[in-house]
């Protein structure tokens, strides 16, 4: 499931997101994103939002495909979003 | 006679799958235990009309088939094992109207299983402030299924899902979808392994490394099925791709929101509830409100228990032919019984609480909160939920521990849960504090004596965050750790659905609890009323003969006849044997039989001791205040000096905190890490701790 880059996007990964950033889901290596995520809603091209962070700068609380949930740094870094707007 | 059919209620977690389980079965639940492991299974049965009756299976939350957690396992083990005697024949599968898209996985999982299967889709009461609208033929025919929208809060469409059951036999089997297509050859290879099972179940089977009947991962491999542990991920990975581009066509046209009306509440009360410094202040404050009701409002409540079982003794007394039966039941079972009824009022709070933080879906946000401040002990943000439910009881808390995805941080916040101050610590806390620390104030408000009880949890809890931090050191992980919590909307709580988990909870302690106590306060008081030997038989001579020259009353000649019959029965031999292990804690052997009967449960201790002390003759209506003042009363025989002081009190304390008494939490420990080597590292840890830091407090304070 490899995606083409739009290199005229600008792209980065989850946990770089800022609070209230949009994004659209890229591509991630599955060997480090547990299936537990994906079934979730976390796909490549499904809408992304960060809603919070934690005040001790970790977890993330983020909107996927309309769920709201939540996950630590270390594991959104190994998902790459394109910024959206 | 009614026909019966079974039926399985499967959803996601958070869907209301509770609230519809109660409209349809009302309070007609039975709990029971799935076969080896301990996870609650309620089952409920459902009028569905006059010929034909359900029995509805409540299965825990699941985001899909494939199990990341224990409690997802056990759907998993149910809808494969054709023997189980709650195999369903029809599946509801609950749903979300605000989460359809991902709750339609787990639908389209179900329904590829073979079952006929309904989807009820909940909250649609909601679906007009929401800006929601759903075509429902149209998205029947796409899904091949029969949909019905209900709102088990306000009881709507619940007739309607019942008659959608009863039709289950013209449902289509067939899948929705063809997710076998994101890799024909394999698939189609894998399905000629054993023809007579579906290729899904197969699959399943393979992926999972389950059985069905004598078919499991093996056989397959042994027809020429190989795949890596990547290719397996790789697979699945991609037919949940395929699942929800299936999904997302099914809702393009029949499923529409007005992005316009979404309401924005939710975004402002997160950023309250999760604020750097409201977040935790509000926490605190609810945290502070929760153990203010378990002691307060509870107060009322359990002097009234109290006093009732006191009065049943003294009545049993009064009605029955004295004799070995009545001593039994009314200075054996009733103050033994009696003496873990008053917690009955505390725990009911504090699972009411819980209960209320679940529902409203503020519990997730807590858990966002403290994950980061949970991890350098080893634990996560999931882990606050048993630590804070410890504090009513261990043996719901380490339950609760089920849906820690990580099986480190899981199994360590099992191993430090016990430390956490539950209430069956309470009673030995309050005795010991009034007759060992003085009543006095400082800067005339503060209590010295609520002081000491706030420390002693205080360090139960730095105990629990401690070891975690020792045993994440030293416990290896095998599994890449990760953490994936849903953040649910919040949700006014309903009443119904607090009330019957409450109730449910509190009964399940009441009952476990009961038990051990009503067979070891028999025991108890048998070894006590009785002694080997011609010292036993022949106390009352032999005291009235030492007696009869000094002027003592009939009450005193009975009561030191008493206790000599106690020094020389069973339980006395038994004391005098283990007094000299139990001695450099500062305690003497009655006080040693207490503590010793504790592993089955701390909340005995005041009970043993009451009857080794014999006061069950004495005033009964005063019984609490008499345990008191014999204890004050105790002196070594040898010095002289009184037993309870300060050193041994606060030992004693220091020995409850720590020490793994209680054979509930051990038997859960066991069943929930399915490893004795933990369960019994557990226990030998937490007993030396607890001797080691009693033997310190004692001869400092000595």
């Amino acid at each position: 499931m490899q995606y083409k880059l739009n290199l005229n996007k600008v792209s980065t990964t989850l946990d770089l997101l800022k609070r209230n950033e949009k994004g659209v889901i890229a591509d991630f290596d599955m060997h480090k994103v547990p299936l537990k995520l994906l079934e979730m809603g976390c796909l490549p091209g499904n809408a992304v939002e960060l809603l919070e962070v934690a005040p001790l700068g970790d977890p993330i609380y983020l909107c996927i495909n309309d769920t709201h949930l939540s996950i630590r740094k270390e594991l959104a870094r190994e998902i790459q979003v394109e910024l959206v707007g | 006679m009614k026909k019966k059919i079974k039926v399985a209620l499967i959803g996601n977690p958070n869907v209301g799958k509770t609230s519809v389980f109660n409209a349809l079965t009302g309070l007609n639940h039975k709990i029971g235990n799935y076969p080896g492991i301990t996870v609650d299974k309620k089952s409920g049965v459902a009028k569905l009309d006059d010929e034909v009756n359900a029995t509805i299976i409540d299965l825990p939350g699941t985001y899909s088939i494939n199990a990341s957690s224990e409690d997802e396992r056990i759907v998993l083990d149910l809808l494969f094992d054709p023997t189980n005697e709650d195999y369903p024949d029809v599946a509801i599968v609950v749903a979300d109207i605000e989460n359809l898209k991902r709750n339609l996985l787990l639908f389209t999982q179900v329904k590829e299983l073979g079952f006929p299967t309904v989807l009820a889709i909940n909250m649609a009461d909601h679906m007009e402030e929401k800006g929601i609208s759903i075509k429902i033929a149209e998205l029947e025919k796409k899904l091949n299924t029969k949909i019905v929208l209900i709102s088990a809060k306000k009881k709507l469409g619940i007739q309607e899902l019942k008659q959608a059951v009863l039709d289950y036999k013209n449902f289509s089997i067939e899948p929705c979808l063809n997710a076998t297509a994101v890799d024909t050859e394999f698939f189609s290879k894998l399905a000629l392994t054993f023809s007579n099972l579906s290729v899904f179940k197969l699959w399943m089977i393979y992926s999972q490394d389950i059985k069905i009947g004598n078919i499991g991962k093996k056989e397959i491999e042994a027809k020429g099925i190989h795949l890596s542990e990547n290719e397996i991920k790789k697979l699945q990975h991609k037919k949940t791709i395929k699942r929800y581009q299936f999904i997302n066509d099914a809702l393009k046209e029949t499923y529409s929101r007005d992005v316009n009306k979404a309401s924005d509440i939710r975004t402002k009360v997160d950023r309250i509830l999760t604020h750097k410094v409201y977040g935790y202040l509000i926490f605190f404050f609810i945290m502070m409100l929760v153990f203010q009701a378990i002691f307060e409002w509870s107060s009322i409540p359990m002097d009234w228990i109290d006093e009732q079982f006191a009065n049943l003794s003294t009545w049993v007394h009064e009605v029955m032919e004295p004799g070995k039966l009545t001593d039994l039941i009314a200075d054996g079972i009733v103050p033994g019984i009696g003496g873990v009824m008053p917690f009955i009022p505390q725990i009911a709070i504090l699972f009411m609480f819980i209960s209320i933080l679940e529902e409203t879906g503020y519990m997730s946000r807590v858990v966002f909160l403290m994950d980061k401040l949970m991890r350098p002990f080893g634990l996560s943000g999931k882990s606050v939920v048993p630590l804070i439910s410890g504090n009513a009881c261990a043996i719901p808390a380490i339950m609760s521990a089920r849906n820690i995805e990580n099986p480190k941080e899981r199994l360590i916040t099992i191993l430090v849960t016990p430390f956490t101050t539950c209430s069956a610590r309470i009673p030995v806390y309050i005795i010991i504090i009034a007759l060992v620390i003085p009543d006095t104030r400082i800067f005339g408000f503060l209590s010295i004596q609520g002081l000491t009880l706030t420390l002693f949890y205080l360090i139960g809890f730095l105990a629990a965050l401690v070891s975690s931090w020792a045993l994440s050191k030293y416990i290896k992980s095998e599994r890449k750790s990760y953490f994936v919590i849903e953040m649910p909307n919040y949700r006014t709580p309903i009443i119904k659905n607090v009330v019957v988990n409450m109730y449910e909870k509190t009964k399940a302690f009441v009952v476990g609890a009961g038990k051990i106590i009503f067979v070891l306060s028999i025991i108890i008081w048998f070894l006590g009323a009785h002694g080997p030997g011609e010292r036993f038989e022949n106390a009352e001579q032999h005291i009235t003969e030492v007696y009869q020259d000094k002027e003592v009353s009939e009450e005193e000649l009975s009561e030191h006849i008493a206790s000599y019959k106690l020094e020389n029965s069973y339980i006395g031999i038994l004391g005098k044997t283990i007094e000299p292990v139990i001695k450099p804690l500062g305690y003497d052997w009655k006080v040693g039989i207490a503590v010793l009967s504790s592993f089955v449960g701390r909340e005995i201790f005041v009970g043993v001791l009451g009857t080794i002390y014999n006061v069950g003759s004495g005033d009964e209506n005063d019984e609490d205040g008499r345990i008191k003042q014999k204890m004050a009363a105790e002196i070594w025989p040898d010095t002289g000096q009184p037993v309870f002081t300060l050193a041994s009190g606060v030992s004693l304390m220091f020995f409850y905190a720590f020490a793994m008494q209680c054979t509930a939490t051990v038997a859960i420990v066991r069943r929930e890490t399915k490893s004795w080597k933990w369960t019994i590292y557990q226990l030998v840890f937490m007993t030396v701790l607890a001797y080691v830091a009693a033997l310190i407090a004692y001869q400092l304070l000595k």
